[in-house]
C-alpha cells in the first residue's frame, strides 16, 4: 500500500502544509497580529537543532556505542543556562546594529570589516555542506526503504550516476526550490520571516510526535517496557558493552569534545543564529526558551535507546544499517502508517534544517561574500543602478541552489563513508571555529579583526587539513595514504595523528588542533597590535551592549556630512522607494522633526541609513553604498579617544558651570547693589552740584547788582557809594570763603588735602582761638568763660585744621547765642584716652530734627527761605571731616530753649598715658565722613 | 530587560553543576553494570541528572521574585 505515488503525494502535501502554514503566518505578521510572538513557539522554532542526525541518526549512533550519542543534547542544555548571559548580548547587539546573520556579526563587531564577513561566510558555507549532505542522504536513503515496503532492502552503496540519473539529485533541487519559495520571496530590512518560524514550530512538533509514536510502539508495543528492551539486550554479549562508558562505548574525552562541538553549534549554526537571535520577536521569549528547549531535546532523546537495542535485537548481524531502525523497526512490524508518519517526521526534521539552514547561508553569501565583490567592481558601476533589489534576491537564489548542488555532491562523493552522526560532526567541528572570535568579540575589548582574521584562517586550516580532506580519502577521492603516511609521506603530518598525537577520535583530535591554532593566533595577534579607531568604537558597543539599552543620540563615531535625499534616495534603492520614504517618515516622527525635509543629515541618520542597508546587503556592503553617497573623513584613534575623553570632561565641566553659575548670582546680587549706591551718589552729586551754584550764585547777584547800580549812577554820593562797595567787598569775600570751603571740603572727603601733622597743645589752640574771636565777641557783647586745666596731653594733628575747627564752633555759637546777653562756654577735658573740648553757647537751641540736618552740607538750623542765611552752611560739614580725619568724634547736644553745646573728641597722642588701639591713626586711611 | 543578576548567577552555578555531573570523573562512577529499575545505571544517571537540571532551570527562570 505504501507505494510510490502515496509516498511522493503524502511528502507533497507535506510540505504544502508547511507552505499554507508559512503563508498564514507571514499574513498575519503584514496585518501586525503575529501569531509567532510568543515563548512557546519561539521554544519550538529552536528545536530546528534536531535534524536527520536527531531521527535517524542517534539510534545510529546508540547502536555503536550506546550512550555516547547523548552528549550532542547535553551540550546544548548547559549551554541554554549560559544563554542568560551570552545570547541575551547577542540578541540586543544585533538588534541595536540591525545584525541580520553570523557573519554581519562578526564582520560587525569587528570594524565591519569585509575580509571578515567573506572569510566567515566561505567558513560556513564549506562547513556546513556536508551536513546538507547528510539531510540528502537520509532522505533519500528512507524514501527507498519506505518504497520496499514491505520488504526491508537497504539502498546500495551508491551506484548512481551523478546528476540526471541520480534520485538524490532530483531531491535536492527540490528542496532548493522549496527554499527558493520559503525565503527570497521578497527583501526584508530585518531578514524575518515569520511565516517561516511558524512552519518550523510545526514541523518540530511533527518530528517530535512522530519519534515518539515510534518510540512508544518499539517499547510497549514490542516490548514490554524498558527494563525489558535493556534486559534482553544485556543478555546479548556484544550488546552489554554498549551499557555502559569507556572502551567500547566511546571514550570520556570523546564524550566531552562532543559537549563542547555541540555547545559551540547551539550558538553559532546559522540556522540557530538565525532562528534564536536574527527572528527573536521580543527579549523576554529567551528566557522560556532556556528550559523549553532543553526540555524538547529530552523528550525526543527518550526512546533513542529503546529504539536502538530494540533494532538490534530485531536485526541481529548489521544486515540492517542502523541510522534506519526508526523506519525499518514499523516495515518490520507490518505497520505502514506508522512508517508513513516515520517517513514524514525523518522528511520534516531534513527539509526543516534545509531550508533554514540554506536560507541563512545563502543571505550570508550575498550580503558578505558576493555584494562586497561585485559593489567593489567599479565597471559595473552597481553604485549607479536605480533598483538592486532585484539583482539581489537573484543573487539569494543563485546560492541557494549552488549550496544545494555543492551538498549532494558531497553526499556523492564522501557519503557513503560514514554514518551520519559522524557527517554531522565534521559540520559542527567547522562552525566551532566561530566560538573564539564571537565569544572574544562580546566579552573581550582586546579582540583585533586581524585576529580574528588569524584566528578564524588557522582553526579552518586544521579543520580541513584534519577532518575535510580525510573525508574524502576514506571515501577514495584522495590517496588512502594521505591518512595512513601523512602529506607527502611525512609522518607527523597524518591529518588524524597531527604530530605524533594519537589515542584520540578523529572528531577530538580536530578540536583540539583547531582550537589551539584558532585561540593562538586570535589572542596572540590580538595582543601584538591593538584595536583600531573604528574597532574600538564597535567593541565598545559590543562589550558595553547591556550598558545602554539604546544607544544615545549623537554618540556615533562617525564625521561626515550627508543629504537625506541622497540617504532616501540609496536606500530606496535597495528597499524600494516607498519603504524607504515610509521608514525615514517614521524615524523624523520619532525624532521629532515635522517632515524627512527637516531631518538633519547628522550621524544619526546616517546610522539609520546604514542599519536599513545592512539588513537588506550586510552592514560591510551598506558601509560602503553609504560611504559613497556621503562624504565622510575617516576617524582616527585620536580623534575617537577625543571623543570618548570629551564625553568624560563634560561631566567634570557640567559641575564647574553649576559652581560659576552659582559664583555669577552672587556676583550679579553684588554688583545690582553697587549700581543702587551709585545710581544714589549720583543723585547726592547732582544736589552737590546744585546746592553749590545756588550758593555761589547768592553772592555773585548781590555783586553784580550793587555793582550795576554803582555803574550806572556815577553821581551817586559818597557815602552810598561807600556802603555799596562794602557790600561788594563783604560779598565778594563771602563768596572766596565758600569757594575756599566747598574746595577744602572736597578736597577733604576725596582724600587730597594736605595735612601737616605735628605734636599740638590743645590748649594753645583753644586760646588761640579764643583769641581770634575776641574781637567778634566784644562786638556783640558776649561774655566767653574760659575752663582749661592747666595741663593737658599732646596730640598728634594739624593745628590750622583744629584752628578751623574751632573758629569754625565759636563763630556758630557767636552767632547762634542769645542777643542780647550771649554766653559761651569753652572747656577742655580728658576722658579716658580722649581730649574733650566743649563749646557751648546760650541761644534758642537745636531742635532734634536740625541737629541731624546741620552738619549736612548746605545745611543750617531754621528755615532757609525765611531767615537769611549766617553762613555758607558747610563749616559744620568740613569741621567734622577733620575730626573725623584726627580720629575723633564731633557732635551736639541740645535741647530747644536751653542753648547748644557742641562737641569734639581727639585722641590722645600715643605713648602717652593712654592710648586706644581703636583710633585708626594714619591720616591717609580715614575715609569718607563717619556716622556718629 | 536585565532582571536581577541572581538568575542569571544561578543559572551559571547550574551550568557548572551539569558539567560536573555530567563528564569525567563523576560520571565514571556510574559506569558499571548494575542496573536500577531494570534500567542500566548510567543510562537512569543520566537521564535523571538531565532531568533534574531541566526542572531546576526551570525553577530558576520561572520563579517569580522572591
Amino acid at each position: 500500500m505504501l507505494t510510490a505515488p502515496v509516498i511522493v503525494i503524502a511528502s507533497f502535501a507535506y510540505v504544502g502544509l508547511l507552505f499554507a502554514i508559512a503563508y498564514y503566518g507571514d499574513k498575519r505578521a503584514d496585518e501586525g497580529r503575529s501569531i509567532i510572538a510568543n515563548p512557546y513557539i519561539y521554544a519550538l522554532s529552536l528545536a530546528v537543532y534536531c535534524t536527520s542526525w536527531t531521527f535517524y541518526g542517534s539510534v545510529g549512533r546508540a547502536a555503536t556505542s550506546g550512550i555516547g550519542f547523548l552528549p550532542i543534547y547535553l551540550g546544548p542544555t548547559l549551554m541554554a543556562a549560559l544563554w542568560w548571559y551570552v545570547m541575551l548580548r547577542v540578541i540586543r547587539i544585533s538588534k541595536q546594529n540591525r545584525i541580520t546573520s553570523i557573519a554581519d556579526f562578526i564582520a560587525s563587531r569587528y570594524g565591519k570589516s569585509q575580509t571578515l564577513g567573506g572569510l566567515v561566510t566561505v567558513i560556513a558555507v564549506v562547513g556546513i555542506i556536508p551536513y546538507i549532505a547528510l539531510q540528502l542522504k537520509a532522505i533519500s536513503n528512507t524514501f527507498f526503504i519506505v518504497l520496499q515496503y514491505p520488504e526491508i532492502a537497504m539502498p546500495d552503496k551508491h551506484a548512481a550516476p551523478l546528476f540526471l540519473g541520480d534520485n538524490t539529485f532530483y531531491i535536492a533541487m527540490l528542496l532548493a526550490a522549496f527554499t527558493i519559495l520559503f525565503g527570497t520571496r521578497h527583501l526584508d530590512a530585518t531578514e524575518r520571516h515569520e511565516g517561516l518560524v511558524a512552519a518550523i514550530a510545526f514541523e518540530s512538533m511533527v518530528k517530535l510526535l512522530a519519534f515518539i509514536a515510534v518510540g512508544l510502539f518499539v517499547t510497549f508495543g514490542l516490548y514490554n517496557g524498558f527494563g525489558d528492551i535493556f534486559e534482553r539486550a544485556g543478555k546479548v554479549a556484544q550488546l552489554s558493552g554498549l551499557l555502559t562508558l569507556g572502551g567500547e562505548g566511546g571514550s570520556y574525552a570523546a564524550w566531552a569534545s562532543l559537549m563542547f562541538l555541540s555547545m559551540a553549534a547551539i550558538m553559532f549554526l546559522p540556522r540557530q543564529f538565525q532562528l534564536t537571535v536574527v527572528e527573536n520577536v521580543d527579549e523576554r521569549h529567551l528566557n522560556k526558551a532556556i528550559w523549553l528547549f532543553p526540555l524538547y531535546l529530552f523528550a525526543i532523546n527518550i526512546f533513542v535507546l529503546p529504539i536502538a537495542f530494540g533494532g538490534l535485537l530485531r536485526f541481529p548481524g548489521g544486515s540492517v544499517d542502523a541510522d534506519t531502525f526508526v523506519l525499518t523497526l514499523p516495515i518490520a512490524e507490518q505497520r505502514p502508517w506508522l512508517a508513513l508518519f516515520a517517513f514524514i517526521g525523518g522528511l520534516s526534521a531534513a527539509t526543516g534544517m534545509v531550508i533554514v539552514e540554506t536560507i541563512a547561508l545563502s543571505t550570508m553569501v550575498c550580503n558578505d561574500l558576493v555584494m562586497p565583490v561585485l559593489l567593489r567592481m567599479k565597471a559595473l558601476r552597481l553604485t549607479e543602478r536605480r533598483d538592486l533589489s532585484g539583482l539581489l534576491l537573484a543573487i539569494r537564489r543563485g546560492a541557494i541552489v549552488l549550496i544545494l548542488v555543492l551538498g549532494y555532491l558531497y553526499f556523492y562523493l564522501a557519503g557513503e563513508a560514514y554514518a551520519l552522526v559522524a557527517i554531522g560532526l565534521i559540520s559542527f567541528s567547522a562552525v566551532a571555529q566561530f566560538a573564539p572570535a564571537i565569544i572574544g568579540g562580546i566579552f573581550w575589548r582586546g579582540g583585533t579583526r586581524t585576529g580574528a582574521v588569524c584566528g578564524l584562517a588557522a582553526g579552518f586550516g586544521v579543520w580541513i587539513y584534519t577532518l575535510l580532506l580525510p573525508s574524502f580519502a576514506k571515501s577514495g577521492w584522495l590517496p588512502i595514504t594521505f591518512l595512513s603516511h601523512g602529506l607527502l609521506g611525512a609522518e607527523l603530518l597524518r591529518p588524524q595523528q597531527l604530530f605524533g598525537l594519537d589515542g584520540l577520535d578523529p572528531i577530538s583530535h580536530c578540536l583540539f588542533w583547531s582550537m589551539l591554532a584558532n585561540i593562538g593566533c586570535y589572542v596572540g595577534v590580538s595582543l601584538i597590535k591593538g584595536p583600531g579607531a573604528a574597532e574600538h568604537g564597535q567593541a565598545t558597543i559590543f562589550v558595553d551592549a547591556l550598558k545602554h539599552s539604546a544607544a544615545a543620540p549623537g554618540s556615533r563615531f562617525w564625521r561626515g556630512s550627508a543629504s537625506v535625499n541622497d540617504l532616501q534616495l540609496l536606500v530606496g534603492r535597495f528597499l524600494g522607494p516607498e519603504r524607504a520614504r515610509d521608514a525615514f517618515a517614521a524615524y523624523a516622527r520619532t525624532r521629532g522633526a515635522k517632515s524627512i525635509e527637516a531631518l538633519a543629515g547628522d550621524a544619526d541618520l546616517v546610522h539609520y541609513a546604514e542599519s536599513l542597508l545592512a539588513g537588506a546587503i550586510g552592514s560591510a556592503s551598506a558601509r560602503v553604498m553609504v560611504a559613497s553617497a556621503v562624504e565622510e573623513e575617516p576617524l582616527g584613534l585620536d580623534e575617537v579617544i577625543n571623543i570618548i575623553d570629551e564625553a568624560s570632561q563634560v561631566l567634570a565641566y557640567s559641575r564647574q558651570l553649576e559652581l560659576k553659575s552659582r559664583e555669577l548670582e552672587a556676583a550679579t546680587n553684588e554688583l545690582r547693589g553697587a549700581n543702587q549706591r551709585l545710581q544714589e551718589l549720583d543723585r547726592l552729586k547732582d544736589d552737590f552740584i546744585s546746592t553749590v551754584t545756588h550758593e555761589l550764585r547768592t553772592p555773585l547777584t548781590s555783586i553784580r547788582a550793587f555793582s550795576e547800580i554803582l555803574n550806572d549812577n556815577p553821581r551817586l554820593d559818597d557815602a552810598q557809594r561807600a556802603k555799596f562797595l562794602g557790600i561788594i567787598i563783604k560779598e565778594s569775600e563771602r563768596l572766596t570763603r565758600l569757594i575756599n570751603q566747598v574746595l577744602d571740603l572736597a578736597k577733604i572727603e576725596s582724600g587730597n588735602a594736605e595735612w601737616h601733622t605735628s605734636e599740638i597743645d590743645l590748649r594753645e589752640v583753644v586760646e588761640d582761638s579764643i583769641t581770634a574771636v575776641s574781637q567778634l565777641l566784644k562786638e556783640g557783647n558776649i561774655e566767653i568763660e574760659m575752663n582749661l586745666p592747666p595741663q593737658a596731653p599732646a596730640i598728634l594733628a594739624d593745628r590750622d585744621r583744629l584752628l578751623q575747627v574751632m573758629l569754625n564752633l565759636l563763630s556758630n555759637a557767636a552767632k547762634f547765642c542769645d542777643q542780647p546777653g550771649g554766653r559761651i562756654a569753652v572747656s577742655l577735658a580728658q576722658h579716658g584716652h580722649y581730649l574733650r573740648v566743649d563749646v557751648s553757647d546760650n541761644g534758642a537751641g537745636i531742635s532734634e530734627a536740625d541737629q541731624a540736618i546741620i552738619f549736612e552740607k548746605f545745611r543750617q538750623a531754621g528755615d532757609t527761605l525765611t531767615q537769611k542765611p549766617k553762613g555758607s552752611g558747610l563749616g559744620l560739614a568740613i569741621s567734622r571731616q577733620i575730626i573725623s580725619h584726627f580720629g575723633g568724634r564731633l557732635w551736639v547736644r541740645s535741647n530747644p530753649g536751653e542753648g547748644a553745646t557742641f562737641s569734639f573728641t581727639v585722641p590722645a597722642q600715643p605713648g602717652s598715658a593712654a592710648w586706644t588701639a581703636e583710633a585708626d591713626w594714619s591720616p591717609a586711611t580715614v575715609v569718607g565722613p563717619r556716622a556718629p | 530587560m536585565i532582571r536581577p543578576s541572581v538568575k542569571g548567577q544561578r543559572l551559571v552555578a547550574l551550568f557548572l553543576l551539569g558539567l560536573l555531573l555530567l563528564n569525567y570523573p563523576l560520571l565514571n562512577l556510574f559506569a558499571n553494570t548494575n542496573h536500577i529499575l531494570g534500567i542500566p545505571l548510567l543510562y537512569a544517571y543520566v537521564f535523571a541528572v538531565w532531568a533534574l537540571l531541566i526542572g531546576l532551570m526551570a525553577l530558576v527562570v520561572e520563579r517569580r521574585k522572591d
